[in-house]
């Protein structure tokens, strides 16, 4: 701690911080443009300077930049100085004289950060009488907006785009005042991370494109506290809403979780929500019912028939499978997932409660200084963790900078000092993955064999693991680098996952991270699932999908609920195809329409996220909550809702007490072993400040008595919100809530989103009062788990046979996002990727189509040609249109003699070539 | 008495409403009309600041945008049963594409007549402030106007030219 004086009066604060950082965490309105808490300073734009005084005789005082001046104690500084006023606005001043008359037609307008500083300065009329510079915009893809002119070369954006993220495609070009900011030519921009270019940059040159097609200002949106479902990460969101359609997804600070920025996939995906594939209403098999006439007709099939079962889903909130849990019994509920996607999160639950290491939060991973990875492409299964870790290979080359003593704020002097040199990282995968660039040695190998490696790395941490026999030489001296490199880390990190599908190459990481350690307090293991609820449904116990299908098949029961799943993304065609035409009736409860509400007899509308509210358990344990945006239109419920009013018709004891969110999420703590403390993660619905309820709508709302006066001239009473202490208008309060109920941020003069400075205890770090959400599962400390044994065998391939793979795609592996419109556009084309040599030997080219089949499922797949692929090994991308679920990974058969015939079939080559 | 007889013969200060008009000024708030800027397009860019300025949230619209991005409202609702006529809308207007006219003959049996949507809104005028056109002067290019094309605009910038 230090002390120093601002403007006369003294203040007790922490050094190591510049001095903007500084002044903001004391609450002072200091305008900046360039530096960002997760990006530094550069000292580019030199808006917010300061005047700094040599000592208490010192009146003269000089000008620095107070982003680049380090606190030093007893430093006497002032914001006030007529001078360093003069100076700031003068600079504003400078911005404006090309910055276009637009802000009527300008997305960011009302949550611009240039808006906020041009008027925090004072500058308020235009002197300059001269021409304005202008430039032309690019196309950049279904995501981003470009409208250069309004660009204040603050160069945010690059630094974000190119330094923080790994971009490639998005630079500065031309000079002085003509500097442009673009890619080189018009194209899609290709970072994973492009949507926080709208967020990221100051003023409209970026900006939401998918925001444009339904235009909203910030002020109009209703807001509530959201979380992404579209990765297991879980970062948390801000759902906007307007006219009853989702308007927009911005990020929601978390200090633990996601930070600043969110993935595309996150971004954009929730376009689903306003989708026309929605259902809307309830139907049974003849008509569209009402929801008294829905419950009518379920009641009496519900006491026909023999059992019911219901199948919950990963993508769906635990308190959805909790009510369809306690509906059907928990002996009748089964997870809606493959057998091996469940047996994976059963086992990353087991490693994660009886192991002894933590898995730590993305944070956390971004603080590592050595990764090693096995077998996972986070950049497509898990964005932003992929994000973390191009953070932490910035820790080992950071510590010479630190050794000169050029602090961690100094971006820039600590880019230039490390060049190009990076920090421990090891990745291992089947295919090329974008972290590979940073990678000290990079392994692509079949899952077997990276799990061998892994078993191999944890043998040489500690003997007890055993050891994979007959190692090719390369790779036995490629662990031994790994097991070095891992043990001259402070802080390592082992990352894997669910979505490699191997469970070997689960417990080899497992085992590193267990040898691990014994020798370093402070390691990590991490490992991603495959949907935003994977974990919590795990931990919820229930039976695997094959029980189900048997339970059917044999005849024990004969009606099922499905619940926000389709069965066609976890089981196999004809096996599902079969299940359902067995089941005399398939109640379906979704919110799009998919194969598998096609078979349904009873189809029930669902709510979606922004239409919900709910828990959801992201792949560290920790259950985050989110909530309803708008109430839903048409007869849309939540799951839960409907499974709790059908449970009090059919005269279910259990759920008869619960009336609403907060009693069955009151309940599943209770009953769940696992899910204790999952109702402490938001205050209860009855929590008030100052006895109002916290403002869903900011004070600047508009339209509150015309949007529906097309209607009706006189205007509905709005909606009540029973399951928490949100209102759906702009009464309530308006000030800062606690940190898991944060509807918006905005603080006066800051409408923009880095108004977030102002909920934060330290500008950077943590919200005040904790960054929310709970963590279920923690290392048990003594009596763990031993090592795994059992190490595979070496990958070998077979002829005639191909081993296939999945491989993920940001866009298009996750259900729900591929059905917005913008993502939809980056949906890659099915294929299957082979090995140049593989190819040759069947006979194949690129684009020519591949016919094999996978556990008597055929398929016809065109050609792709990858030659880091291992030999024996084929790459199907998952999740995508047009490629049939398999239980993956899995032996292919390639019938040799169909290639020659299918070569013929030119016109099926040239569609695909 | 007297006083009275004399009162007679004096000018009527009355008028005889509805036959004879009332005399408004042009500033007069009255009825709320969108203008047209002078080659007759739509004013309104649908920037929502009418809507936020006004105190009885009586404006509700949806900006969208036309295939030369040119914005405008794809709808304008103004619920005239709840509108005070302070002229706060017409302030905040940035294209003076919202003005307040002298004309209050606007009375309805049934209130929701007194929804006002686009098409009774908009008129073919450039109403109290002739020849303003927002887009000659804003940086955005639309439809017959390109980067460079406003007033005060240099002609855009050749990135890739090395001259200095």
């Amino acid at each position: 701690m230090a002390t120093i004086v601002i403007d006369g009066k003294t203040y007790e604060i922490p050094t190591g911080k510049n001095l903007l950082e500084t002044c903001l965490t004391l609450g002072f309105d200091l305008p900046y443009f360039c530096w960002h808490p997760a990006l530094g300073s550069v000292g580019a734009c030199r808006q917010c300077a300061v005047k700094v005084y040599k000592d208490e005789n010192d009146t003269r005082g000089r000008l620095v930049m107070s982003c680049m001046e380090a606190v030093t104690p007893n430093q006497r500084i002032s914001i006030s100085d007529p001078e360093a006023k003069a100076f700031r606005e003068q600079v504003i001043e400078w911005l404006m004289t090309n910055h276009p008359h637009d802000c009527a037609v300008c997305d960011e307008g009302g949550s611009c950060h240039l808006q906020d500083m041009t008027v925090m300065t004072g500058h308020d009329y235009r002197r300059f009488r001269f021409k304005k510079r202008t430039h032309r915009n690019q196309y950049l893809g279904p995501f981003i907006n470009h409208e250069m002119n309004r660009c204040i070369q603050c160069y945010r954006c690059v630094r974000f785009y190119k330094d923080y993220a790994g971009g490639k495609d998005l630079d500065v070009y031309a000079s002085k005042s003509n500097v442009y900011f673009g890619r080189e030519e018009d194209g899609i921009l290709e970072s994973e991370f492009s949507g926080n270019l709208a967020e990221v940059c100051p003023t409209g040159v970026f900006t939401d494109k998918t925001l444009k097609e339904h235009y909203t200002r910030k002020w109009d949106l209703t807001m509530s506290p959201s979380v992404c479902q579209h990765c297991s990460i879980g970062c948390n969101t801000v759902a906007g809403e307007r006219y009853g359609t989702l308007r927009m997804i911005a990020n929601r600070f978390h200090g633990q979780v996601n930070g600043y920025f969110l993935c595309d996939r996150g971004r954009f995906g929730y376009e689903f929500v306003n989708a026309d594939k929605r259902i809307r209403q309830a139907w049974t098999g003849e008509s569209v019912v009402s929801p008294e006439q829905l419950l009518n007709h379920m009641a009496p099939a519900w006491n026909q028939s023999k059992k019911v079962i219901g199948i919950g889903s990963p993508r769906a909130s635990l308190q959805s499978n909790f009510a369809l849990k306690a509906l059907v019994g928990a002996d009748n509920f089964y997870h809606g997932v493959s057998d091996n996607e469940h047996d994976l999160a059963d086992l990353a639950i087991r490693i994660f409660r009886e192991g002894s290491v933590r898995t730590p939060s993305t944070r956390e991973v971004e603080k590592a200084d050595a990764v090693f990875i096995l077998g996972e492409d986070i950049t497509n299964t898990a964005p932003i963790l992929a994000l973390a870790v191009r953070q932490a290979v910035r820790h080992e080359p950071g510590k010479a900078a630190d050794a000169v003593h050029i602090p961690g704020w100094h971006d820039a002097a600590r880019r230039e000092m490390a060049q190009q040199s990076k920090g421990p990282l090891f990745v291992t995968s089947v295919h090329t993955t974008k972290l590979d660039e940073l990678a000290r040695d990079v392994y692509r190998a079949a899952p077997d064999d990276i799990a061998r490696l892994g078993f191999a790395v944890a043998h040489r941490l500690d003997p007890q693991v055993p050891d994979a026999t007959d190692l090719p030489e390369a790779v036995a001296q490629l662990a031994d680098r790994i097991a070095q490199a891992l043990l001259a880390a402070e802080r390592p990190v082992i990352i894997s996952g669910a979505c490699c599908e191997s469970g070997c190459v689960m417990k080899a990481a497992a085992n590193v991270a267990w040898a691990l350690q014994k020798k370093k307090q402070q390691t990590g293991l991490v490992l991603t699932m495959l949907e935003c609820n994977s974990l919590g449904l795990a931990m919820m116990g229930g039976h695997r999908l094959h029980a189900a299908f048997n339970a059917v098949m044999n005849g024990h029961a004969d009606t099922v609920i499905v619940m926000e799943n389709d069965l066609y993304r976890h089981g196999k065609a004809d096996e599902v195809d079969a299940f359902l035409s067995k089941c005399q009736r398939v109640i379906v409860l979704d919110h799009l329409l998919h194969k598998t509400v096609s078979k349904a007899s009873v189809i029930i509308p669902a709510g979606t996220f922004a239409e919900s509210d709910g828990t959801l358990v992201n792949n560290e344990g920790r259950a985050q909550r989110f909530f309803q945006a708008y109430e839903p239109t048409d007869i849309i419920r939540e799951s839960w809702r409907w499974l709790l009013t059908l449970g009090h018709r059919i005269g279910n004891s259990r759920m008869a007490p619960w009336q609403n969110f907060e009693d069955v999420t009151l309940a599943m703590d209770r009953e769940e072993p696992l899910l204790r403390g999952v109702a402490g993660v938001t205050p209860p619905s009855a929590f008030r400040i100052a006895g109002q309820r916290i403002a869903r709508e900011t004070h600047r709302y508009s339209g509150r008595t015309s949007q529906q006066a097309n209607i009706n001239v006189s205007e509905p009473k709005p909606p009540e919100d029973p399951d928490s202490p949100l209102s759906y208008t702009m009464e309530g309060f308006h000030g800062q809530p606690p940190s898991s109920l944060i509807p918006y941020f905005w603080a006066p003069g800051w409408n923009s989103v880095q108004s977030v400075n102002k909920y934060q205890a330290e500008v950077g770090g943590s919200l005040r009062d904790d960054d929310p959400g709970v963590r279920l599962l923690e290392p048990r400390t003594e009596g763990t788990l031993p090592y795994f044994v059992g190490v595979p065998e070496r990958f070998r391939p077979l002829d005639d046979h191909l081993w296939i793979v999945s491989l993920h795609h940001i866009f298009g592996s996750e259900e729900l996002s591929a059905h917005a419109p913008s993502v939809a556009q980056r949906v890659p084309q099915p294929y299957i990727l082979l090995h140049p040599s593989d190819a040759a030997a069947l006979g194949v080219e690129t684009g020519h189509p591949l016919v094999f089949t996978i556990e008597s499922q055929s398929y016809r797949l065109p050609v792709k040609l990858s030659d880091v692929l291992p030999v024996g090994i084929a790459g199907m991308p998952y999740g995508i249109d047009g490629v049939p679920y398999a239980d993956l990974p899995e032996w292919a058969i390639v019938p040799r003699g169909n290639q020659r015939q299918n070569l013929n079939d030119l016109s099926y080559a040239k569609r695909h070539a | 008495m007297w006083l009275t007889f004399l009162h007679m013969f004096r000018k009527r200060v009355t008028i005889q409403y509805p036959e004879e008009k009332a005399k408004l000024p042009p500033r007069w708030r009255g009825r709320i009309v969108l203008t047209r800027d002078p080659d007759m397009g739509e004013r309104c860019v649908g920037c929502y600041l009418c809507a936020a300025a006004c105190p009885v949230d009586c404006i509700s619209l949806q900006a969208t945008e036309d295939e030369n991005g040119r914005r405008y409202p794809e709808f304008f609702r103004i619920n005239f049963s709840r509108c005070i006529f302070c002229g706060f809308c017409e302030e905040a207007c940035p294209t003076y594409a919202i003005q307040l006219i002298p004309d209050f003959e606007m009375a309805e049996y049934n209130r929701q007549n007194l929804v006002y949507e686009k098409k009774d809104l908009l008129i073919d005028s450039q109403g109290k402030y002739p020849g303003y056109n927002y887009y000659k002067v804003a940086g955005l290019a639309i439809g017959g106007k390109d980067k460079g094309q406003a007033e005060n605009e240099d002609v855009p910038v050749d990135i890739r030219s090395l001259v200095p």
